[in-house]
């Protein structure tokens, strides 16, 4: 799916969880933005996101994308990290039977998906069941 | 502002129209559109569709479909909002009628989408999700509704009897569509029971892909009555967007976009909810239904899965939704389905629908959403 520009261009967010936040009303972006659309600021500053949060709500396909194929079923979901920042990332290590709302969950670094036989292997973060 | 009437409309049978190209199916709904106004030239036209590039290779089709209808050289306007492509078309091109520029117009939408296979149908659909911090992930459409779902049914208990209810529904008044692509009807066990897509969303959950177009012709309410027409007035239009990456979002189960391009069409309207009779929703899966239902007023927040229960929405209840079979059973080409849902609204409006019509409609409405919800398009239509 990416060109190795498109892929390049993501990784501070991606890699190492890089962002920037509002420097006047302190709203955290995920990923960086230019322009607060909350105050409608452009000062920024940079920030990195809380590593930690809590389940918003999930799904498992089972029905995948192409590049996904022999990855599924897997289980996605929306998290609220601690700091409010909210994403969208695959939730492993976790039985579906164990999946529920609220449950604490933490970010971390893995291989999301290999494109096509001989393409780039694709990192990011995915989210991982958080022992309290 | 000049006051707008819909003087014609066009639509053929949708499906998988593998004997026809695009544009053979463009030509053959809008020349119907041109023969029911009656009218033999126009003044421009607008096409709505979400992504021709990727199901069939080719773009610039504002040009090529003015080209094959016969028309050019009248300025023709492809319009993209992914699935809300063709209820954006018309929006325009009631603008264009309204403030003078042109009289008559044609606006349509098309989707030919089974030239490719499931696997770039779903690709194609996926780029109306953000494709960096969604897509990449390896969430699908039906995936991003199954999210709002699961959200849904933890915060307002909303039940997964409820979800196929609305699918029974659709399909109880699509069974009555000779246009639509599946019209037959369905069950609750027969939902409960189909292949699991994203949970707590089954296949019968979710609309299909399917070719289509539809058309309809605009002019100003004095030439509609210079020609002897039924007037059916466009009194409202409404058109807001919200993020397109559904974690954005300060809450998943909250249509903001449908709620506020509902507020415009309302207020310009000088209308209420209770005051639709008939009404035409996006339920590119059940759940949206019910999310849309909420967006737009027309039950209090977390009520909506409750009304389908007691049968509210349903042909003979107090406000039917989706008469046509929705998207669910009629068929979904992206482009078109915004356009579609206008032209049930005029043949419930004109007393035209035959065995799906709402007894005395005078208003009905139509929304139209894009994505998971990042854009939204409602309109308002009264029988003078
Ligand atoms: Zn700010």
């Amino acid at each position: 799916m990416p060109t190795p520009s498109r892929y390049w261009r993501e990784i501070p967010q991606r890699y190492r969880f890089e962002t920037n936040q509002c420097a006047k009303c302190g709203l955290k972006f995920f990923p960086p933005r230019l322009i607060c659309p909350e105050c409608k600021n452009q000062e920024l500053e940079e920030a990195k996101i809380e590593e930690k949060g809590k389940l918003l709500t999930y799904t498992i396909i089972r029905v995948p994308p192409h590049q996904y194929v022999d990855q599924a079923p897997y289980a996605v979901g929306i998290a609220e990290l601690d700091d409010g920042v909210k994403l969208t990332g695959q939730i492993v290590d976790c039985d579906f039977d164990d999946l529920k709302i609220g449950m604490r969950l933490k970010l971390e670094f893995r291989k999301v998906f290999q494109e096509g036989e001989s393409g780039i292997l694709c990192y990011g973060y995915k989210f991982v069941p958080d022992e309290l | 502002m000049r006051d707008v009437a819909v003087i014609g409309t066009g639509m053929t049978k949708w499906g998988e129209l593998w004997e026809k190209s695009m544009r053979t199916i463009f030509v053959e709904t809008a020349l119907l559109a041109l023969k029911d106004a009656g009218v033999d030239r126009i003044d421009s036209m607008y096409v709505g569709s979400m992504s021709s590039g990727l199901f069939v290779g080719q773009e610039h089709i504002a040009s090529l479909l003015a080209d094959y209808l016969g028309q050019t050289p009248v300025p023709s306007t492809r319009v993209e909002t992914a699935c809300a492509s063709g209820g954006l078309a018309f929006r325009l091109g009631f603008m264009e009628v309204a403030s003078g520029m042109s009289d008559v117009v044609l606006v349509s939408g098309i989707e030919k989408m089974t030239d490719v296979n499931g696997y770039e149908a779903t690709y194609a659909l996926g780029t109306a999700a953000d494709q960096e911090y969604e897509g990449y992930h390896g969430i699908t459409f039906p995936g991003l509704y199954a999210l709002i779902a699961m959200a849904h049914m933890e915060k307002y208990g909303t039940t997964r009897e409820q979800l196929a209810m609305v699918a029974v529904k659709n399909h109880r008044n699509g069974a009555k569509n000779p246009l639509a692509q599946f019209p037959f009807e369905t069950t609750i066990e027969a939902v409960l029971n189909s292949v699991m897509v994203a949970d707590p969303l089954r296949i019968l959950d979710c609309s299909p892909i399917t070719d289509g177009a539809a058309a309809v012709i605009l002019c100003p309410v004095e030439m509609a009555r210079k020609m002897g027409k039924p007037i059916v007035k466009v009194i409202g239009t409404g058109h807001a967007t919200d993020s397109i990456a559904l974690s954005s979002r300060k809450d998943v189960t909250w249509l903001e976009a449908t709620y506020q391009a509902g507020k415009a069409a309302y207020e310009m309207a000088g209308k209420k909810p209770e005051d639709i009779d008939v009404l035409e929703v996006h339920d590119c899966f059940t759940i949206a239904e019910i999310c849309v239902m909420e967006a737009l007023g027309i039950v209090e927040k977390g009520q909506a899965g409750k009304a389908v229960e007691e049968g509210l929405t349903a042909m003979e209840g107090k406000i039917p939704i989706n008469t046509s079979g929705g998207l669910k059973s009629k068929g979904h080409p992206v482009g078109a389905t915004g356009v579609a849902q206008i032209i049930e609204i005029m043949k419930q409006l004109c007393g035209e629908s035959g065995e799906r019509q709402v007894k005395d409609a005078k208003v009905g409405m139509t929304q139209n959403m894009g994505g998971s919800g990042g854009s939204a398009v409602v309109h308002i239509f009264e029988k003078e």
